[in-house]
């Protein structure tokens, strides 16, 4: 589904990703982890064509995606902050984004799932967070995509919320669809998470399931474990 | 891209200050008639208006479009959309908008006083094409500048400076490279000096198109002689072409090459 081969990107003296290899085969939820500035949204931008690498290949579905574009057509993106265009109402950019993408969207389950009815004549500027967040998820389902990247889905939702982005991932999921996350709440991440792809200073430091993790560092608790990847990579 | 351009054109549309432009330039049509009492005498005067004005609108207006936009590029960046599209076409939508601006504000007060039955058609006509080549070669110049600059302070900053440069300095720098080389043969050098920047090139291109080529002083024989033919006309009208047609070159070169 995504190779990620040898990769690096600096961004002015700052050496973000430093020979990131990465593959992801077969459907499932792909979380990755990693501290602050480790790459994570770089990485994911990558994947999406918004940040051009300084080096090495990305395939997605066996394809090189350099100056590409039409791959994105098999993604479906939800960037970590919602920024959308504030002078315009719920319901235009929702058909805007249809228009331009030229594929039919269900927008009409995940409205009432999310319960935005309300707000769809609002304008974007006058939205709170956790709703722009909600309109932000719903652009980001509203496709069928085989893959799907998540960049800090969670940020702002109220529980119920919560749970109803949960359940629509376990549906896509058993769709066979890959999804890629990134989260910094553990709890979320293992019990969402098919396999963990921890990042490390522009590499990955683990890739593999929650129990090999576990195992690899001796925890029997996930929180624990990932503290002590940190930990062991300080000293 | 034509939806890209639709969607940013949509977006103008609504916003307050097309229309405030629009309306700008509709009343310094009608007060320009009523003081001048005359067409030809209104489009000398316009002409002076136009020639500073729509390059620093277009300069200010492309910045800020591009800037205030960044929410929606960012969005479009991870649809299904080329790149080029999308810059393109927000290039497209804001200097289209802003033309149609300038043709409508000056049109419709200068058709009203009959402007059809006057023989100053022409020379307005003139008036408004090099407004429009001026708009998007402004705007194209901003897209570059903000496309290249993070900073937003910065972006306008270098924004400003390029109209007062092309505008004010660069005519000062010509004015006294002219009196220095005074002893020299000037022709081809003024010729060229004129041609590299579009502000000068259309002031020239109208004044002579309107035969006051006196105004233009020491080189305005060698002008008229030049910009007088067919060939001087079309020559001019190429650079023009080129001078809008480079920015968009680099600003497609740009995009391709940022990271967001």
């Amino acid at each position: 589904m995504i190779q990620v081969k040898n990769v690096y990107k600096k961004f002015g003296k700052n050496q973000v990703l430093s020979g990131l290899d990465l593959s992801i085969n077969g459907g499932g939820i792909f979380a990755v982890l990693g501290p602050n500035g480790s790459g994570k949204t770089t990485l994911i931008k990558s994947i999406l064509g918004m940040v051009i690498p300084d080096k090495g290949d990305i395939l997605v579905q066996e394809n090189l995606i350099k100056n590409k574009w039409k791959y994105r057509k098999d993604i479906n993106y939800l960037p970590q902050i919602a920024n959308f265009p504030g002078n315009l109402k719920v319901k235009e950019l929702m058909a805007m984004i249809m228009d331009l993408r030229q594929k039919p969207g269900d927008g009409k389950n995940l409205i009432e799932r999310f319960s935005l009815e309300p707000h769809l004549h609002k304008k974007l500027a006058t939205l709170s967070g956790g709703t722009k967040q909600k309109v932000n998820i719903v652009l980001a389902f509203m496709f069928d995509s085989q893959l799907l990247v998540l960049d800090e889905p969670t940020t702002g939702l109220d529980p119920n919320a919560l749970i109803q982005l949960k359940e629509l991932l376990r549906k896509e999921k058993e769709q066979g669809k890959t999804i890629l996350i990134t989260s910094h709440i553990l709890q979320f991440v293992e019990e969402m998470a098919d396999e963990v792809i921890y990042l490390l200073e522009g590499k990955i430091y683990f890739k593999g399931s929650i129990a090999d993790l576990k195992k690899k560092t001796n925890q029997d608790n996930f929180e624990h474990a990932i503290a002590a990847i940190a930990s062991q990579t300080h000293d | 891209m034509i939806k890209i351009l639709k969607y940013s054109f949509y977006d103008l549309m609504r916003s307050r200050w097309s229309y405030v432009y629009f309306i700008f330039y509709l009343l310094l049509g009608f007060v320009l008639l009523f003081l001048n009492n005359e067409i030809s005498k209104a489009v000398i005067t316009l002409m002076n208006v136009i020639i500073v004005l729509v390059p620093l609108i277009g300069t200010i207006f492309g910045v800020m479009y591009f800037y205030n936009s960044r929410e929606f590029t960012e969005l479009l960046l991870a649809q299904p959309i080329k790149r080029t599209s999308i810059f393109l076409g927000q290039f497209l939508g804001v200097a289209s908008s802003l033309t149609l601006s300038l043709v409508l504000g000056l049109g419709i007060p200068f058709m009203m006083y009959g402007l059809f039955r006057s023989n100053a058609i022409w020379d307005f006509s003139l008036l408004l094409v090099t407004g429009a080549f001026l708009t998007f070669i402004f705007t194209a110049l901003a897209f570059n500048i903000a496309l290249s600059n993070e900073n937003k302070i910065k972006g306008f900053g270098y924004a400003v400076l390029l109209w007062l440069f092309l505008a004010v300095i660069y005519d000062g720098f010509f004015l006294m490279s002219l009196i220095l080389l005074e002893e020299y043969p000037l022709d081809t050098f003024s010729l060229v000096a004129s041609m590299l920047n579009p502000i000068d090139l259309s002031r020239t291109l109208i004044l002579l198109k309107l035969d006051i080529s006196a105004l233009l002083g020491y080189t305005g024989a060698v002008f008229k002689k030049f910009f007088g033919t067919d060939y001087g006309l079309s020559i001019s009208i190429v650079i023009l072409f080129l001078w809008t047609i480079l920015p968009i070159l680099s600003l497609k070169f740009k995009a391709s090459k940022k990271d967001f």
